[in-house]
């Protein structure tokens, strides 16, 4: 059976190395994995969308509507926008920041109020959590990505010294500590 | 070793492997990292042309020479090396030559949706088509022995869900072929009439072989499953067909999708109760299909426009597809913008001040069409800002000169714009044109190009000098002016503008994502100064929004390049 996480977020937050972590991580585990991205236009401010599928043998290296099993946001809105996509039964994790897009910042339109509210009120589960505060905790904003990974990590019946391991195979040797940590603070640590 | 690779590098792997000594390329995206990747391997010599039609002589002459060469670009840059890619159908090669051309259905960064499978069949060159990384990799190594055989160039066809999805791959080392010693030979190289009426027949006698290979070889396989469905297919759409049907249809999968093969399609048709073609963009293989006199669908039930998927598969084909929840309102877009500090904005904030008729080009400053500059009213091709704007002035005369501009990038001017400027020259329009030099090719993730002074290692290489070039052209009046001085902009537009000849604008100064661009501190707003007038608002800066009536800055992206303080008279956007 195929598993699918969808990692969603705006451009420039960092969900290429948290894709990256996810597939060397499952890679380890045996499984079959593919990675979808999208560069160009999409890398500048704009909506950013990564699939991770693992299971046996994987197909399709994109994820459809109602087949998510998670969707790891690094934006509130972001969360919200992909929300069709979560599978019956499936769960967001959901950094809480706000980045506005630019129809607000034109004050087009204003940034969409009690997202979490609505999606819990949609029956989802909805795992919040302010990343970027426990990111600077960590030692860096940059870090949200590894806070989002350990609260992810915490689904999953991987042991914790396999996903230490990929972050140590994934990740600059300087910044390995700070990474290290911003997991561990996404664990609840 | 198994590995997870992007497709796009496990062709570039593939390259290493099979031995290619020589590649020239054009970034476009989705083909660009294929170039970047192979430039990894110090055993391989690459470089990034000017343009695709560069690229593409350039690696034809490395494999008349006798080495394994390799050029690459996306859908719309084989339209720019259409011209070498039909006749080197006709001369064939000497060392194995191998191109890739990436397509991007759903068109996540392109300007059209065009099929290159045409191209494949007008110039008469066979095209593979993998469905993952693993088969890039193979088909980029097979590809070269398939030039060497029959004699010709080979094309393989990436698409952007190939080129940028990781899969698995298992790798080995590389093997360099001898070189192919050089051998004079006017009959087969020179392609004057005499010459080149006797390769035709070669062309179309090498057509017959390989639809012989298509029909028998590697490249195209049968997955036989439940015989009450038949799926032909190739590509990504392979990938969706498994996912909705697995065994419950058989599947003639595809990897060569020019030529096709006959005996091989007809075969798997009388195996099978019902057929159906699945591809993404044009009905080709359907049509083939037709032409052999097969009852199919295809386009009657699928789409032409986009991309495809699992659930789009299953839905059009009666199949089940997932429920969902929606949260039923419609939430704000995130369009792609300019980055805070994107050296574009001020000279698009100065066109759209002087209510200028901006024709654009292809790069990041296409951006400038979008809202709240809304300045570019016209985006074609690599190049056709300047040669439209000849024509545009030629139409119109005094009516349009002293308020229309070309824009276009350092890169796109290399690419394509330098002709255009030379019509200009010759023919005499008044128009004002603009290079926008952020020194880099910014849209595909910041390429080296002629007039940046460094080459694809990030070597000190060759630089062209924008001014002296349109000079040497015969432009007097060019006039160089820093994009984040708005006064100054201002001035040199109004006064280009006015002048009763040609003239060139370089607006100048590297993008700011650049590693060696040093930023000044994020600037603040001093709330007792600051009455929400919103001017500083106009330039569509992200890191500039309105909280509580006040103009807010976010630090993390601001900076500092005080485009918006220029444009507060107040006073209110400060140093820290």
């Amino acid at each position: 059976m195929t598993k699918n996480i969808m990692i969603v977020g705006v451009g420039g937050q960092g969900s290429l190395l948290a894709s990256k972590l996810l597939g060397h991580l499952l890679l380890s585990e045996g499984y079959d994995v593919k990675v979808s991205e999208v560069h160009g236009m999409s890398q500048r401010g704009g909506s950013v969308v990564t699939y991770v599928r693992f299971g046996d043998k994987v197909y399709s290296p994109v994820i459809d509507k109602g087949e998510a099993d998670f969707i790891v946001s690094f934006e509130k809105l972001e969360a919200a926008r992909y929300v069709e996509y979560l599978k019956e039964g499936g769960r967001i994790v959901v950094n809480t920041q706000e980045i506005d897009p630019m129809p607000v910042i034109t004050g087009a339109v204003s940034y969409p109020e009690n997202l979490i509210e609505k999606m819990e009120a949609l029956g989802i589960q909805v795992d919040a959590m302010d990343c970027l505060s426990l990111a600077e905790e960590a030692g860096s904003a940059k870090a949200v990505n590894l806070v989002l990974m350990g609260r992810l990590s915490k689904y999953f019946d991987i042991p914790r010294e396999k996903w230490e391991q990929a972050i140590r195979e994934c990740v600059p040797e300087k910044f390995i500590e700070l990474n290290l940590k911003a997991f561990a603070l996404g664990l609840g640590e | 070793m198994k590995q997870l690779m992007l497709g796009n590098k496990a062709f570039a792997r593939g390259l290493y492997e099979a031995g290619c000594s020589i590649v020239s390329s054009y970034p476009g995206t989705p083909s660009t990292e294929v170039t970047e990747e192979a430039a990894k391997y110090d055993e391989i010599y690459c470089e990034w042309a000017p343009n695709e039609k560069v690229a593409m002589e350039v690696a034809f002459g490395a494999c008349l020479a006798g080495k394994r060469s390799f050029c690459g670009m996306k859908h719309v840059g084989l339209n720019v090396a259409a011209d070498p890619l039909y006749t080197c159908s006709y001369t064939g090669v000497n060392a194995g030559m191998v191109i890739c051309v990436a397509d991007d259905p759903g068109m996540h960064s392109s300007q059209n949706e065009q099929d290159s499978r045409h191209h494949a069949i007008a110039a008469k060159v066979p095209m593979l088509e993998p469905s993952d990384s693993a088969e890039a990799l193979l088909f980029a190594k097979k590809a070269f022995e398939l030039s060497e055989e029959y004699d010709t160039p080979v094309i393989i066809k990436m698409c952007t869900r190939v080129a940028h999805s990781q899969s698995i791959v298992d790798t080995v080392d590389r093997v360099v072929p001898e070189t192919k010693p050089y051998e004079k030979n006017i009959a087969k190289y020179v392609m004057m009439p005499g010459n080149a009426i006797k390769r035709h027949p070669f062309v179309e006698e090498r057509t017959r072989k390989l639809i012989e290979l298509a029909n028998t070889g590697e490249f195209n396989r049968v997955e036989m499953g439940d015989t009450s469905l038949g799926i032909i297919t190739s590509s990504t759409s392979y990938q969706y067909a498994k996912e909705v049907f697995g065994d419950k249809a058989s599947i003639l999968k595809l990897g060569m999708v020019n030529p096709l093969p006959d005996k091989l399609i007809t075969d798997f048709a009388a195996k099978v109760d019902k057929l159906i073609v699945i591809e993404e963009l044009d009905p080709i293989i359907e049509e083939h299909c037709k032409a052999l006199g097969l009852t199919l669908n295809g386009k009657d039930l699928l789409p032409i426009e986009g991309e495809f998927s699992q659930n789009l598969i299953a839905d059009k084909l009666g199949e089940e597809v997932p429920g969902f929840k929606s949260l039923g309102e419609a939430l704000p877009g995130r369009p792609p913008v300019m980055c805070a500090g994107c050296p574009h904005r001020g000279m698009f904030y100065t066109l759209k001040k002087n209510k200028c008729t901006v024709l654009g080009d292809i790069g990041c400053y296409t951006l400038g069409a979008v809202a709240p500059l809304n300045s570019i009213e016209m985006t074609l091709c690599m190049g056709a800002s300047i040669s439209s704007i000849h024509g545009f002035n030629k139409a119109l005369g005094a009516e349009s000169e002293g308020k229309t501009v070309a824009v276009i990038g350092d890169s796109t001017f290399m690419h394509s714009g330098m002709t255009g400027l030379a019509n200009i020259a010759y023919n005499q329009s008044n128009s004002t044109v603009i290079i926008l030099d952020n020194s880099i090719t910014g849209m595909t993730g910041h390429q080296q190009n002629p007039t940046t002074g460094y080459n694809i290692k990030g070597d000190p290489a060759g630089k062209i000098d924008l001014e002296s070039l349109c000079r040497a052209m015969g432009f007097n009046r060019i006039a160089v002016v820093d994009p984040y001085d708005l006064a100054e902009c201002d001035r040199v537009l109004k006064e280009e503008l006015a002048a009763p000849e040609p003239s060139v604008i370089i607006s100048r100064r590297p993008c700011a994502l650049l590693k060696y661009v040093k930023h000044n501190p994020p600037l603040k707003v001093d709330e007792n100064k600051c009455v929400g007038c919103k001017q500083c608002m106009n330039i569509g800066c992200p890191a500039i929004s309105m909280k509580n009536g006040k103009a807010k800055i976010d630090t993390t992206l601001c900076v500092g390049c005080k485009v918006c303080s220029q444009l507060c008279k107040l006073n209110a956007l400060q140093e820290q």
